[in-house]
């Protein structure tokens, strides 16, 4: 399938899924369904950069967070509307991405994923000691009630996160199918063979770390209009890193659409036990979902159908 | 190619490398003539492949310079070394494991032919290509294997297929041959042999010294870091310096 044929079945996907949300009465499902979508903005951000690239990100609440607090300084002073919003927060946590980009030029492997949960840690506690963004008080953000054409605000706000969803999802497709996608292959297997090959190794981990980190900041925009109250221990919640890594990792780190199932199935199960179980069993379903399927499916859900590669004998 | 050659292909002056105290290489000057079959040979540990790593920017040194086609190679990052005509393969095979055979070839392919012919190439010209590089290294039943699943001598022959798609100048052969038997040894040079009838200019560095006599046309030789010798094999081999290098006093 081309590129632009994808882009535009995800267009339409994203048109259609609204379309259907609109018969449900009950906004529960739209708050329920941000929360998923959220995740598969960041499952499919942090694989381009741990799937893709094979670089290890820890930090994915620091990004997430950098687009909230994006936001809440943007609403202190001006207000301006949530695609304004997103640009901007996408803008600060590429920046962010990028610097975490120039990190891998002295480390790699374990101590890259130990330098990104460092970078995370330096924002939280900046954030922490700003008052203007309510320190480690918080603060409260009074959102409209309705939003023009969508009706209800959590409509709107359900609308925007389908639609970053439906981006994200498409720029890695595009990525994985393109010679930058061919290099970043590369990078991850062998990255002294990948500079020997030609491929301009430094320049693809900071386009790959730039992208993951921007629409992480993109992700995180509209955040404090969906919880109305955000503090650093929620907008920075280990939560947030925990997940993306584990939904790729329970997905398939190998295609675009292992993440998406990845979110969609852990985001699922944590909504359902949240309601009926109890919210604070979600990081143990999540962890018991991650210790069993590096077990018993390495390759994740898309594993499972595809056909089984020949091991190599061990 | 006109027996009067201009400068040489590769030009390298006073080349130094240190680890910390260690002195790697020390003043390694020599030259490499367009089209010419070289052999590196040294005892372990007596700089060959950080002499390789030095030239295909692998590792950047501390001192001399490096000239190559003309063109100064000092602090060039590898990638842009191997667009400009030089590329290696890896002493131990260094395979992107995930990418199968034929995508293999499909990476070096696409990063560097922008930089040769100044067009993109098309996926059948690509197609072609890949399709040329793996019947040269009779790999071609392989295309869609992966890695893991070839055997030594293959995966030897995947390393040089690499780095001839990025259409050389100069190929150096970082120990392309250790740990194979002797047909398979035999089967490598006659392939390096076919490679340099075609133009390209190759270093060979090795061990098997069977293998070495019979490929160069020349011979330089590395111990402790020093260039010892340079010339023709069969003078090389009975340089008093060398000997002592291999056989002790």
């Amino acid at each position: 399938m081309k590129n632009g044929t994808f882009w535009l079945l995800t267009a339409l996907a994203v048109i259609a899924i609204f379309a259907a949300s609109r018969l449900l009465t009950n906004d529960y499902y739209f708050f329920a369904g941000y929360v998923v979508l959220q995740y598969v903005v960041l499952a499919t951000a942090w694989n381009i950069l741990g799937g893709y690239t094979g670089y290890i990100n820890f930090g994915t609440a620091g990004f997430f967070a950098i687009g909230a607090y994006a936001s809440v300084v943007l609403h202190q002073l001006w207000g301006p509307p949530i695609p304004v919003l997103i640009l901007v927060g996408g803008v600060l946590s590429g920046l962010v991405g990028l610097g975490m980009g120039v990190l891998t030029l002295r480390l790699k492997g374990v101590f890259f994923a130990i330098g990104t949960l460092a970078l995370a840690i330096v924002v939280q506690t900046l954030v922490t000691n700003w008052d203007f963004v309510g320190g480690s008080r918080g603060v409260y953000i009074i959102r409209p009630a309705t939003a023009p054409f969508f009706g209800s605000y959590i409509h709107y706000l359900f609308f925007v996160m389908l639609a970053l969803a439906g981006l994200a999802v498409a720029i890695a497709r595009s990525i994985e199918h393109s010679t930058l996608g061919f290099g970043l292959a590369a990078v991850r297997d062998e990255e002294q063979a990948a500079e020997a090959a030609g491929v301009p190794t430094l320049k693809l981990k900071l386009i790959s770390t730039t992208i993951s980190g921007a629409l992480m900041g993109m992700a995180g925009a509209p955040l404090p209009y969906y919880v109305t109250y955000l503090d650093p221990s929620s907008g920075f919640n280990l939560a947030y890193a925990v997940n993306a890594i584990a939904m790729p990792l329970v997905g398939g780190m190998t295609s675009w659409i292992g993440p998406v199932l990845g979110a969609v199935f852990l985001g699922i199960i944590q909504q359902a036990a949240t309601v009926m179980i109890e919210s604070s069993l979600n990081l143990l379903l999540v962890g018991v979902l991650l210790v069993l399927f590096v077990v018993a499916a390495p390759n994740g859900l898309i594993g499972l159908w595809r056909p089984r590669r020949a091991r190599a004998p061990s | 190619m006109s027996p009067v050659m201009s400068a040489p292909l590769l030009q390298v002056a006073g080349l130094g490398k240190r680890f910390g105290g260690f002195v790697a290489l020390d003043n390694i000057s020599l030259d490499i003539k367009e089209g010419e079959r070289v052999g590196l040979i040294g005892p372990n540990g007596s700089g060959k492949s950080t002499l390789v790593n030095c030239l295909s920017g692998t590792q950047r040194h501390d001192a001399g310079s490096v000239r190559f086609d003309g063109q100064s190679f000092d602090g060039l990052p590898a990638y842009r070394r191997t667009r400009l005509g030089l590329a290696r393969s890896f002493q131990l095979p260094k395979p992107f494991r995930s990418l199968t055979v034929v995508q293999n070839l499909h990476v070096p392919l696409l990063f560097t032919a922008k930089h040769r012919g100044g067009a993109h190439l098309s996926s059948a010209d690509i197609d072609a290509r890949c399709e040329e590089l793996l019947r040269m290294v009779a790999l071609d039943g392989k295309a869609k294997a992966r890695p893991r699943d070839l055997t030594q001598i293959e995966m030897r022959k995947l390393e040089l297929a690499r780095a001839m798609a990025a259409a050389p100048k100069l190929l150096i052969a970082d120990e392309a041959m250790a740990g194979l038997s002797h047909s398979e040894i035999d089967d490598i040079i006659a392939l390096l042999m076919k490679l340099n009838a075609a133009g390209v200019t190759v270093v060979l560095i090795e061990h098997i010294m069977r293998a070495v006599m019979s490929f160069s046309e020349r011979l330089i030789c590395l111990v402790a870091g020093k260039k010892i010798a340079d010339g023709a094999p069969q003078e090389v081999v009975r340089n008093p310096d060398v000997e002592r290098a291999y056989l002790g006093e």
